[in-house]
C-alpha cells in the first residue's frame, strides 16, 4: 500500500492547501480595516473557520450592517456546509470526538478534494489533508494579515487567486464523464452567472446546488448507465 | 448586540451547520431520490466554484484577468495529461506573469 504522504489526495491536499491557506493574509487584513479587533479577527479564523462567511461578516460590519445583520449573512453562507457535511458523513463515516473535529474541518476545499478521491482511504487523506493544511495556515495568515495589514502584500501578484480556481478545475475535470454530469456542470454554471451579479458571495454556489437536484432527482427510466 | 457577541454567536452557527451534516439519522440519506441526487452534487459545486473564482470580481460583476488566462493555461495542461500539482502551478505562474507584464 502507498504511504499516506506519497498518495494524489494527499499532494492535492497540500497543493490547494498552500493556495488556500495564504488568503488568510487577506482574511486578516480585512476584518481589522472592516473595524474588528485583531482577536476578533483571529477568531473567526479559528472558530468560524470558512472564508465565505468571514469574509461576508467583515463586509458587512464594513460597510456600516448591525452586528446582527453581520451574524445572519454569515450564518446564511455558512448554510452550504451542511450540505457538504451530509455528503462527506456517507464518505467518511466519523466516529466519537472525529466527528467534532470533522465538522470543523467542513468547508469548500476539503470536501472538494475529499470527493474527488475514488475510495474511503483516498477520502480521509485528501479531507484531512486538506482540512489541517488550511487549518494551520489560514490560521497563521489571518494573524499576520491582522498584525501587518497589507505591507506583506497582495496574494494575488503570486497568482494564488487562479491557482485556487485551477485546483478546482482539475478536481471537476475527471468528474466530467457522461451526460448527467455534464449537464449537472453546464446547469450549474447557467445558475451561478445568472444569480452571482445580484446575490452576495457564497450564495450562487448554494443555488447551483439545485443543478444536482433537477438533473439528479427525475427517476430513471431505463436502468442502465446514463 | 456588541461586536464580540456578533464574532462568537457567527462562530457557534456556523459550527451547528457544519456539524448539523453529520448528525442528522442515516435512515435519511438512505432515501432513493437522495442516493441519485448526492453524488451530482459535487459537480454542481466545482462547476460554480469555478466560475466565481475564476471570472467574479469582489462586487460580483464578471470580468476577463489574471485569472482567466491561468485557467486557460490549465485547462491545456489537464488535456494534455498533467498532473495535479503541475496545473496548479501552472496557472499561478501564469496569472503572477500576466499581473507582472500588467496585462490583466
Amino acid at each position: 500500500m502507498t504511504p499516506w504522504w506519497r498518495t494524489t489526495a494527499f499532494r492535492q491536499g497540500l497543493a490547494v492547501g498552500v493556495a488556500t491557506g495564504a488568503y488568510g493574509i487577506s482574511c486578516g487584513a480585512l476584518g481589522v480595516a472592516a473595524g474588528l479587533s485583531t482577536w476578533q479577527t483571529v477568531v473567526t479564523s479559528l472558530l468560524l473557520f470558512s472564508g465565505g462567511s468571514q469574509f461576508a461578516f467583515f463586509g458587512v460590519v464594513a460597510a456600516g450592517g448591525t452586528p446582527a445583520a453581520a451574524v445572519a449573512t454569515s450564518t446564511l453562507l455558512g448554510a452550504r456546509n451542511m450540505f457538504y457535511g451530509l455528503q462527506l458523513t456517507r464518505l467518511l463515516h466519523p466516529r466519537g470526538w472525529r466527528r467534532f473535529a470533522t465538522a470543523h474541518l467542513t468547508i469548500d476545499e476539503s470536501t472538494a478534494v475529499a470527493i474527488s478521491q475514488d475510495d474511503s482511504r483516498h477520502q480521509r487523506i485528501g479531507f484531512w489533508t486538506t482540512g489541517l493544511a488550511i487549518f494551520a495556515l489560514w490560521n497563521l495568515t489571518t494573524l499576520l494579515g491582522a498584525l501587518l495589514g497589507n505591507a506583506m502584500g497582495d496574494p494575488r501578484a503570486y497568482g494564488l487567486d487562479a491557482a485556487a480556481a485551477a485546483a478546482f478545475v482539475a478536481l471537476l475535470w475527471p468528474r466530467l464523464r457522461g451526460r448527467q454530469p455534464v449537464a449537472v456542470a453546464a446547469l450549474a454554471v447557467v445558475l451561478t452567472v445568472v444569480v452571482a451579479p445580484s446575490a452576495p458571495a457564497g450564495i450562487p454556489v448554494l443555488v447551483a446546488a439545485l443543478a444536482a437536484l433537477v438533473v439528479g432527482l427525475p427517476r430513471p427510466r431505463k436502468v442502465g448507465p446514463a | 448586540m456588541s461586536l464580540w457577541t456578533a464574532v462568537l454567536l457567527a462562530c457557534l452557527l456556523a459550527y451547528l451547520l457544519k456539524l448539523a451534516g453529520y448528525v442528522v439519522p442515516h435512515s435519511w440519506l438512505e432515501v432513493p431520490w437522495v442516493a441519485r441526487v448526492t453524488p451530482l452534487l459535487p459537480v454542481a459545486l466545482l462547476s460554480s466554484l469555478v466560475v466565481t473564482q475564476a471570472f467574479l470580481t469582489g462586487e460580483g460583476t464578471f470580468t476577463l484577468d489574471a485569472r482567466a488566462a491561468g485557467v486557460a493555461v490549465a485547462v491545456g495542461a489537464l488535456l494534455l495529461r498533467a498532473p495535479f500539482l503541475v496545473v496548479v502551478a501552472l496557472a499561478a505562474a501564469t496569472a503572477a506573469l500576466v499581473r507582472l507584464l500588467g496585462i490583466g
